[in-house]
């Protein structure tokens, strides 16, 4: 399990050398870490003869920061819903020649013009997917239903937190009853007050991202907060393992495909959307990471065993409940504040 | 915070008029002794320092006095002792009703005086497991002192981040340690997720820093002065107070500045062993920059981290003019 960690840190030092490639049949990838099938890499380049540069994030906001930073570096980004629309807004993004990109057409149609993308110029969907807990049944007596397990005293040092500012805020706002989105300070006030108690008390054990699935297969903690592709990854490896999208709501997100305006290879980057969104390759990424994928073809190709897993093909009133990130622009100020004031706490 | 991070184009030729007025220069010096000059050898390294030493730390002190549209502002130091102050103001233009928020922040503060803290802790704890070991290892009547110095060499052969991630195969509630003690019959103990995780994994990276320039000034000792101390009367307790520690001093204060300056910049240490649940400088830094892509409140906290270190360094000079431990810094 390790392994992929130091795999991973191994990546990032080799990042930090000029990996940018200038000549033809190269295309830079920019996405978050553990999420594509190494093999569907490894097929695009046997097919088109394009190398592929594959580099790693960990948030959307690290993503951002780099792309703002150093937008020619890369052709394909990943970015989440909320980061989309600030990218676009930002006009960090280039057009989708959709010619290029004929299998378009295997993605729900539903996704097509959301909201954060309206003209749904700049973006194709990859995967979707919920924020939830994902929980040790035989550390947890009862089925959990509700945000009030990860604030319970009775789990005391038992719970891992993510170590992302929108989600963690979120799920305190979530179980205030507030909007995820909420732009009132009292509000997002009382978020921080909520998850400065949770850490004094004790019940935080650790804040972590891309290492928490792997600790919760070895049963390191009873709760923990997590994407649902991660819950079901660890689910696969540790039958005791069970994730719930609580009654108060979460957070519904899908993660697209984009390009950014200084890439320097276009076209290879149209090609690589068009091929991951291919149904064969749609599936050996959705039987990869266990997110949900916005590919129809692809799930009718994957047949029952996905359509009857409640943790990547939630029903829709589990949907019902849940709300997108939207861009709070300015307002992030405000989050990183309060965000940062946590975790001196 | 839609900010452009590209430099204004002044900067640029300031640069370039640098490094041509640093070829000119060299160019003369050959001239003018005909021939070259000893000191020209160290061009190519002076070259390096320039470009990779001078060059950042004028832009951090660029970044650090400019907001996000490169105008003059001091904003990021009064952002630095009152980490509130910027959403203070957004409060205020907001409505009366948002000001019951306002209040001094002591985020950037509290994370300095905690990295201070720890710091000295390590360096402390350096000091009294590094001095017997180093003058354990410099006693030429031992045979192993030698082995030991390659031990102590070998695990820095690997990176630090690498280290600091096998601790936690060791630490965890399910690792190696805790497996050990249960099988025993044990109750299993809270190795990770704490400031005692934390200062481990810093004394186990830093320590070697500690050893290494004791270790050369005690080696360097001239062992008659042992033996004339010893002729004069004095046992051996007499001799280790009044020669042998003495003159290992400027080693000790060598290896107090190689463990200190690191440990207060220390990051991803606080992440991994403490399970980010306390932030040292250096993350902090890290979040200002990588996550919030705030470069100038992150230079300002860097420059303030220099300017620190600068000023410790100095009083530390003070105590050891000559720079005899080892001269490593």
């Amino acid at each position: 399990m390790r392994n992929r960690l130091i795999c991973t840190l191994l990546l990032l030092l080799v990042m930090v050398l000029p990996s940018a490639g200038l000549a033809e049949g190269v295309v830079n990838v920019f996405n978050w870490e553990d999420y594509i099938s190494q093999d569907a890499l490894d097929l695009f380049t046997e097919e088109t003869g394009i190398t592929v540069n594959y580099m790693n994030f960990t948030t959307n906001e690290d993503m951002l920061v780099k792309v703002r930073n150093s937008p020619s570096s890369f052709d394909v980004v990943f970015p989440s819903d909320y980061c989309i629309e600030r990218m676009i807004h930002e006009d960090l993004l280039s057009p989708i020649d959709f010619a290029n990109v004929p299998n378009l057409q295997y993605i729900d149609h539903n996704l097509l013009n959301p909201s954060y993308d309206p003209t749904g110029e700049y973006s194709v969907p990859y995967m979707w997917g919920t924020v939830g807990i994902l929980y040790n049944t035989t550390l947890v007596a009862s089925p959990v239903t509700s945000w009030s397990v990860l604030f319970d005293q009775q789990y005391q040092n038992n719970v891992f937190m993510m170590d992302s500012i929108r989600d963690c805020l979120g799920v305190a706002l979530k179980y205030l009853g507030y909007s995820m989105n909420t732009r009132d300070p009292l509000e997002l006030n009382a978020a921080k007050d909520l998850l400065i108690k949770q850490k004094k008390d004790g019940i935080v054990k650790a804040y972590q991202v891309d290492e928490t699935k792997d600790k919760m297969v070895a049963g390191e903690a009873a709760l923990a907060l997590v994407w649902s592709g991660d819950a079901q990854y660890a689910i696969d490896l540790n039958p005791d393992l069970a994730y719930v999208v609580p009654d108060e709501g979460s957070n519904i997100w899908v993660d697209g495909m984009v390009i950014p305006k200084a890439a320097k290879n276009k076209a290879n980057a149209e090609l690589f959307i068009d091929f991951m969104s291919r149904p064969d390759v749609a599936q050996m990424n959705c039987n990869e990471i266990w997110y949900s994928t916005p590919n129809v073809a692809a799930i009718e190709l994957m047949g029952d065993e996905y359509r009857d897993n409640l943790t990547m093909n939630p029903t829709q009133e589990i949907v019902d409940r849940c709300e997108f990130f939207l861009d709070i622009q300015d307002f992030i100020q405000i989050y990183n504040t309060m965000w940062l004031e946590i975790k001196s706490a | 915070m839609n900010q452009s991070l590209s430099l204004p184009s002044w900067m640029l030729w300031l640069l370039g008029l640098f490094l041509l007025g640093f070829v000119l220069l060299a160019v003369y010096s050959v001239k003018r002794t005909n021939g070259i000059r000893r000191s020209f050898f160290a061009s190519p390294y002076t070259l390096w320092m320039v470009l990779f030493t001078i060059v950042p730390c004028v832009l951090i002190a660029y970044y650090a006095l400019t907001d996000a549209n490169g105008a003059f502002t001091l904003d990021n130091f009064r952002n630095f002792w009152d980490s509130n102050y910027s959403v203070n103001q957004l409060y205020t233009q907001m409505g009366p009703e948002y000001e019951v928020l306002i209040q001094r922040g002591t985020v950037n503060i509290g994370i300095l005086v905690y990295s201070l803290w720890m710091a000295l802790l390590c360096t402390i704890i350096c000091l009294v497991l590094g001095y017997p070991a180093a003058y354990f290892m410099a006693d030429r009547n031992i045979k192993i002192g030698s082995i030991l110095v390659v031990l102590f060499i070998i695990p820095m052969w690997m990176n630090f981040l690498l280290r600091t991630i096998a601790w936690m195969t060791l630490l965890e509630d399910q690792g190696l340690i805790n497996t050990l003690l249960k099988s025993l019959g044990f109750h299993s103990v809270q190795l990770m997720y704490n400031d005692r995780a934390v200062l481990l994994g810093m004394v186990y990276n830093f320590l070697p820093f500690m050893v290494f320039p004791i270790y050369t000034s005690l080696t360097k000792m001239d062992s008659k002065l042992l033996e004339a101390a010893q002729d004069l009367g004095a046992n051996h307790l007499h001799t280790f107070w009044r020669v042998t520690a003495p003159l290992s001093l400027p080693g000790v204060i060598s290896g107090i500045t190689m463990v200190f300056m690191p440990s207060v910049t220390t990051f991803f240490i606080p992440r991994i062993l403490g399970g980010g649940n306390t932030m040292m400088f250096g993350d902090l830094i890290e979040n200002r920059f990588l996550t919030e892509g705030n470069w100038n409140l992150g230079s300002a906290l860097s420059l303030i981290m220099m300017v620190l270190i600068l000023i410790s360094l100095s009083v530390l000079r003070k105590a050891d003019p000559e720079g005899e431990g080892g001269g490593m810094i």
